[in-house]
């Protein structure tokens, strides 16, 4: 188990924008390709408000399903899809990513994005999923079977699959209060994730 | 810290030694208030009953820091195990990050003013691995408490010769170093007289996505630490003790800057690292 504790999280507070966010950062693709794909949303706080000042990382395997270990995103070649990306919200609390779909990262799973997200009141990093819906990159056998998903109600599972928006995928995130995502934490992690 | 919007127009005139400074209200507490919460936190803390753990994490829902009351999720995080890209972090290289962006004092035309100082130290999961060829991004106020960023109200002087954000990869050794100059405390509204201690923000990387952290450096005897609704929200005092860096005057150059080492620990991760993940990172040395 853990040797050494870890260092505490702090928020990242408010005056990120100018280290955190660079040129290109939410688009691992470039938006022309013809197999880009936007997912989007807006971060929105207790009160039902937008969120203007949160930032959002996705991270996500390739298309083929596999993890991808190719540096450049901060510096996007415009062919290399290095699978990570950054998005701070605008004024209307919305983020987006071009992307493209992952692919089931083993036989049978259901392809997700995991999105990690960090503002000003929060202390810590929240971390969450955004699985691919129906008929775009999910199957139904799929998203019944995933761990994750089959283990929630409802509810909680409509927080975690992406709606068809147009050609867009869009994701809400809901740090609290009424339809709040699942957020999550995983083994060797502290209590709170 | 202050609030995102800019300043609200005051009906009393404002002075001229502070020109955008908020004039307090009914609403906001003083810092008697807000040290008061903290002490019953930390007390409840250390009353706690025996063979209780000791806490290691930051506390999510804190009421004295005002900004989470409406962001912290009511719902605990729902347990699940990592799955396909949750075990591998991003991949950063030499084409991400140019050396020179780990010295914030060379970014302008001239020196920025301030107290030079180096902050190195190394970055460790928590099976105490080092972490290889990991990005490591850092930003801060320049010496005069004062940040670029254009919702930075506090009227103290910008810098022209100071972002205050740099960035670099830990070595083999798990390794990284920043020259900057000492940032200074700043005023914040969460509660009337609210000063944050001198910090730097870091952000890193791990092995595995799980282990992403963004966390504040203070610096040694900060006499603000204690006041501070964020810096506090760290209960224990042994994990509180970690986010601050140590002087050490085997870091300190002749005639150039002071030294200070602060060593970062990871969460756990869910993967044994092999060599081989640091191919793409250090290109042929691997």
């Amino acid at each position: 188990m853990t040797a050494t504790p870890p260092t505490p999280g702090q928020t990242v507070g408010p005056f990120f924008h100018d280290a955190l966010p660079w040129p290109g950062d939410a688009a691992l693709v470039p938006p022309g390709r013809a197999d880009a794909v936007r997912l989007h949303g807006v971060v929105r706080d207790g009160a039902g408000d937008p969120v203007p000042d949160a930032l959002v990382e996705l991270w996500q395997v390739g298309p083929d399903g596999r993890v991808v270990q190719q540096p450049g995103s901060l510096h996007r070649d415009g062919h290399t899809f290095t699978g990570f990306g950054r998005c701070a919200t605008d004024r209307a609390g919305s983020y987006s990513f071009t992307t493209l779909l992952p692919g089931p990262h083993a036989d049978g799973a259901a392809p997700f994005v995991t999105l990690t997200v960090f503002a000003r009141g929060l202390l810590h990093r929240l971390l969450t999923r955004a699985y691919l819906p129906e008929g775009r990159g999910g199957t139904v056998d799929a998203l019944a079977s995933d761990p994750l998903l089959s283990a929630l109600d409802d509810a909680g599972r409509a927080t975690l699959v992406c709606d068809v928006d147009g050609d867009a995928l869009r994701r809400d995130l809901v740090l609290q209060g009424p339809g709040e995502t699942v957020w999550l934490t995983y083994p060797r992690l502290p209590h709170g994730g | 810290m202050t609030a995102t919007t800019p300043a609200e127009p005051t009906q009393a005139q404002p002075t001229q030694a502070q020109p955008t400074q908020a004039q307090p209200t009914q609403a906001q507490p003083t810092q008697a208030q807000i040290s008061a919460e903290i002490e019953a936190e930390e007390q409840a803390y250390a009353a706690r009953p025996a063979g209780t753990p000791a806490e290691t994490a930051t506390r999510r829902g804190w009421g004295a820091y005002r900004s989470s009351v409406l962001r912290v999720p009511r719902n605990d995080p729902h347990h699940v195990d990592p799955e396909g890209a949750e075990l591998w972090a991003p991949c950063f290289g030499q084409r991400d990050v140019d050396p020179l962006e780990a010295d914030l004092t060379i970014q302008g035309r001239g020196e920025p003013l301030g107290e030079r100082i180096v902050v190195t130290g190394r970055v460790l999961d928590g099976d105490g691995r080092p972490v290889r060829g990991q990005l490591v991004e850092v930003w801060q106020a320049n010496a005069s408490g004062r940040y670029v960023h254009q919702r930075d109200q506090h009227p103290a002087p910008l810098d022209p010769h100071f972002t205050g954000t740099g960035r670099c990869l830990t070595d083999q050794d798990g390794t990284y170093r920043f020259t900057t100059v000492k940032p200074g405390p700043y005023p914040w509204r969460n509660h009337r007289n609210a000063w944050r201690p001198a910090h730097v923000h870091f952000s890193f990387f791990g092995t595995d996505f799980t282990q992403r952290l963004v966390t504040q450096m203070y610096f040694p005897g900060d006499p603000l630490m204690g006041l501070d609704p964020i810096a506090t929200a760290v209960v224990d005092p042994a994990a509180r003790a970690r986010m601050v860096a140590t002087y050490d005057h085997d870091l300190t150059q002749p005639e150039w800057a002071t030294g200070y080492r602060w060593d970062v620990v990871l969460t756990g991760a869910h993967r044994t690292p092999r060599e081989d993940d640091l191919a793409a990172a250090f290109g042929e040395e691997a």
